[in-house]
């Protein structure tokens, strides 16, 4: 398990708060009824009704781990169960093993398909969303097949008749059940637990952007294959006691399409994003599914089922336990709009605003460095040699060597499409380069993944926002306090998030989710998000584009603080005036090649860069009718 | 492993096309939602399942032929699609909402199929059934042809739709980006009401299709869905053509698995198909 120790249990990264010791009472005696419950003489029906509550919470909570945390929905959910039952029910009838012993090992063959399975398809980028979901059902009926027309199965199926029942309760049936009760309770708890930790968290930004998340740190790999290993595991557990329960294991019975589709069902009934939600919609599913089922009226039941589930998906999108989150965070929204003058929200930021973007320089934080330099200033910090990357026959950047300075600030210039964006993604590994060297601080980094070159002490912003769309804006900081460089304890993220916000005068909207940003605040953000993670290099990618001349300013005078706190910036800009009072250094890029580079006031009055740029002849004269040519590149990649 | 006679061979790879024609029929439907609404539709099989019940009755009380059926369930499941669209247009919901909500909507036809059919087998009885003939050794049965005829036909007629008429290109338009369609005056609403009930007819369609070749229960309502998912998926979402190439692509394929391994090997070749598609030409498909 991947629990992380320094996390603080019920800290409110996602807005959890501290359980008040009546909730904790409550838990505690509902645990406390149902363990003691096969000691009070119920009739054995109700243990069996119990049971499949149980059953159905492990299966949808585990299935929730991977799919609803990090929301690579899996239709697979069948075959990690088929399997723990396969494993289980073969262990005990064929080879005799005590009951109990056969769990770890239904658990263990089940988390070692997930992992095998996510080593490969998760290395596949594009098989997200539909695509993950109808591999992962395809899965299933592979191994359906497998286990069909092998040795495991081989036709008629298996048979417990012959294990024994380990003794847990007073009957036979009561024990299963005490057995999936327990399930039951380790699987809440795993589940709370990774959605409190530093995995959930991770698993959440996978959610809404995965590639940032990567970019901020998030080592998106692993925790898919931790979250599946985990998911898949619990699941084998459940089937593995599910084989005891039904007695007579049968691929038919076994790999079909209700297991995936119900535990779906309930975890989106109950609410995804929430760690007990697919135990809440487990247990409503299951009641609903018995009261008609049980009764004279199984048709017209099953109908009002399906009826159920219509409504309850269009009306309730989010969930049981999603909509009270979502309302909060509306109304915290509404709050802030009403609080504000009217025009003041949405008006791009006036003369009011700007001074807050300035902290004030008596706080006590604001000369503190940014993450304390190794290297004298004026040493070579990045170094790129004869770097190279291709889309397609496009070549983004074609042997481009040069050098970042300790403590300058370095303005990356170029026509559109000249690849000043591909140098940022590919030195902070959104792309892998396709040759060449990168050296930072003394390491390479070349062909690191993009979470291990974050770790090193590289941050970026993104020219168009990316934010994390499910995450609160102190959250979306925080996350990169805790992944990047910094490497914070949750706790110690989120006072940098607070300061960072400050910092960037987005304190008032600490709470709101990013939608509720216009584009200047979105860019202070991924400037916040930036910061937070304390890098040694501040990669900027055009965070002045599309902003007001006076919101211009602002951003100025924030970038030239975050130079005097100790951080290199590379900078890229169209807007010249800024980039000719901000930057130490220019390089001028054209076609993926360095065409110079210099002090800025003599870079800007070559001839070179001047033809580039304007489309003038060396001689001065117009070259063209255009003033500025069309590049012929791929402009979406640079 | 014993190989079979030559014969038996082609025999089975041509009732591999046969059934690979079904699987094609059902996912038009199926994957052109899926392609230009984003809406995963199960309830598309629910709409089969009606409409091969609905053929047999109407053959079992009225002695309506089959084929006649066909001029009359499907403009009645236009209708129902266009309804359905309609309610779920007002909803705004994911992709993945959409398979919930349309699982839900499956399950409620599955039920209601099972109050009035009961859950035993029903099969349409028609003049049809017993017919076939024979060309170089080879049977054709009649049902099965008609199925074949109908999956080309209604295939191609939707693909040279939407490649030929202002509509079909607006459709295209819509699934590349529908916004900025809408921006150029596409009235994404109503076309997605024509789109929905063209593709409810076009399960109409199938279903007569199926109650000719199949004996009917409504629990088999979701054992088509892994394999039809197969056919869309390798075939292309949104494309006319793909699911009836892939369609024949697993039939055969599956049918000579059977014929040379054993029958219950068959799901292995669509399903590993699928996988190694969608791991090597990830949304490329088609």
């Amino acid at each position: 398990m991947a629990v992380n120790r320094s996390d603080m249990p019920g800290a409110a990264l996602r807005g959890d708060k501290a359980w008040s010791p009546l909730t904790v009472a409550c838990i505690a005696g509902l645990g406390g009824t149902l363990l003691a419950l096969p000691w009070l003489g119920l009739p054995p029906f109700y243990e069996s009704f119990l049971y499949l509550l149980c059953h159905w919470a492990v299966l949808a909570l585990s299935w929730n781990i991977l799919s609803g945390y990090s929301g690579y929905f899996s239709f697979g959910h069948g075959a990690f169960f088929g399997v723990g039952m396969y494993t289980s029910a073969g262990l005990s009838a064929n080879f005799n093993w005590p009951f109990l012993w056969t769990l770890p090992a239904a658990a263990l063959m089940a988390a070692l398909l997930g992992v095998a399975l996510g080593a490969v398809v998760f290395r596949v980028k594009a098989v997200r969303g539909e695509l993950f979901a109808l591999l992962t059902l395809a899965i299933t009926f592979v191994v359906a097949t497998v286990i069909l027309n092998t040795r495991i199965d081989g036709g008629p199926g298996v048979s417990l008749g012959g294990v024994a029942i380990p003794k847990l309760g007073p009957s036979a049936s009561s024990s299963i059940y005490l057995l999936a009760l327990l399930a039951a309770i380790v699987t809440l708890f795993i589940s709370w637990r990774i959605h409190a930790s530093k995995l959930g968290t991770g698993l959440f930004a996978i959610h809404d952007d995965e590639d940032v998340a990567e970019v901020l740190g998030v080592p998106t790999l692993r925790y898919k294959l931790q979250a599946f290993a985990i998911s898949s595991a619990l699941a084998g557990l459940a089937g593995g006691i599910h084989a005891l329960f039904v007695n007579y294991v049968t691929v038919g019975e076994t790999f079909n399409i209700t297991v995936p589709l119900t535990v779906v069902l309930m975890s989106v009934l109950g609410g995804s994003r929430h760690w007990a939600g697919p135990a809440v919609g487990a247990v409503a599913i299951t009641c609903l599914l018995y009261a008609f089922t049980a009764g004279d009226y199984a048709v017209a039941g099953k109908a009002a089922v399906g009826a159920v589930l219509v409504a309850v998906i269009l009306f309730l999108p989010n969930g049981i336990l999603g909509r009270p989150w979502r309302r909060r965070v509306d109304a915290a929204g509404a709050d802030e709009a009403a609080a504000l003058p009217p025009g003041v929200a949405t008006a791009p930021s006036t003369a009011a605003q700007a001074p807050m973007v300035v902290s004030p320089p008596d706080a006590p934080d604001s000369r503190t460095p940014i993450r304390r330099p190794t290297l004298a200033p004026g040493q070579p910090l990045l170094e790129v040699h004869n770097l190279s990357k291709a889309f397609k026959g496009v070549q983004a950047l074609d042997g481009l060597s040069l050098q970042v300075r300790q403590g300058e600030i370095l303005g990356l210039l170029g026509p559109n499409g000249s690849g000043k964006s591909t140098f940022i993604n590919v030195v902070s590994g959104h792309f892998r380069a396709s040759g060449g060297r990168i050296v930072f601080g003394g390491r390479e980094l070349t062909q690191l993944p993009a979470h291990r070159i974050a770790h090193s002490g590289i941050a970026r912003t993104y020219q168009i926002p990316r934010p994390f769309a499910h995450l609160s804006v102190r959250d979306n900081v925080a996350l990169a306090a805790m992944f990047g460089g910094a490497a914070l304890p949750r706790r110690q993220a989120l006072r940098e998030a607070d300061e960072w916000l400050e910092f960037t005068g987005l304190q008032g909207k600490s709470t709101a989710l990013p939608e509720a940003l216009n584009l200047h605040q979105r860019k202070f953000l991924e400037l916040a998000r930036a910061l937070a993670a304390r890098p040694q290099l501040l990669l900027l990618d055009e965070v002045l584009s599309g902003l007001t001349p006076s919101e211009i300013g602002a951003a100025v005078a924030l970038i030239r603080q975050i130079r005097d706190r100790g951080a290199t910036i590379v900078f890229v800009e169209h807007v010249m005036h800024a980039v000719m009072a901000l930057t130490d250094r220019l390089v001028v890029l054209n076609h993926g090649k360095l065409i110079n580079e210099g002090l800025p006031q003599a870079v800007m009055r070559s001839a070179e860069v001047r033809t580039a740029y304007l489309g003038i002849a060396a001689d001065g004269g117009p070259a063209a009718a255009t003033p500025r040519p069309a590049q012929p590149t791929a402009a979406g990649h640079a | 492993m014993t190989l079979p006679s030559l014969n038996l061979l082609l025999q089975s790879i041509l009732s591999g096309i046969f059934i690979g024609a079904l699987y094609g029929l059902i996912g038009l439907g199926l994957g052109l939602t899926w392609g230009l609404l984003r809406q995963i539709n199960l309830a598309h099989f629910g709409l089969v399942f009606l409409g091969a019940y609905l053929s047999y009755q109407m053959a079992a009380s009225w002695h309506v032929d089959p084929l006649l059926a066909l001029l009359i369930i499907p403009p009645l499941f236009f209708a129902i699609g266009v309804a359905m669209q309609w309610v779920l247009a007002r909803f705004a919901i994911t992709p993945f909402n959409s398979l919930l909500v349309t699982f839900g909507i499956a399950v409620v036809i599955e039920s209601a199929i099972q109050g009035v059919w009961t859950a035993d087998f029903r099969k349409l009885e028609s003049a049809y059934n017993s017919l076939k003939f024979t060309a170089g050794g080879l049977y054709f049965p009649v049902p099965e042809l008609v199925t074949l005829v109908l999956s080309l036909g209604l295939s191609f007629a939707i693909w040279a739709a939407m490649r030929y008429t202002d509509l079909g290109r607006a459709l295209r338009a819509i699934a590349e980006d529908g916004p900025i369609a809408a921006a150029f005056g596409i009235d994404h609403a109503r076309l997605s009401l024509l789109l929905a009930g063209t593709c409810a007819a076009l399960a109409g369609v199938a279903g007569i299709c199926l109650a000719l070749t199949f004996a009917l229960t409504p629990s088999q309502i979701f054992s088509w869905v892994g394999v039809v998912f197969a056919a869309v998926m390798l075939g292309g979402l949104g494309s006319a053509l793909g699911p009836l190439v892939a369609g024949l692509l697993i039939g055969v394929s599956e049918a000579i698995t059977m014929a040379v391994a054993s029958p219950s090997w068959a799901p292995i070749v669509s399903f590993t198909l699928l996988i190694v598609v969608l791991l090597f030409r990830p949304g490329k498909l088609g």
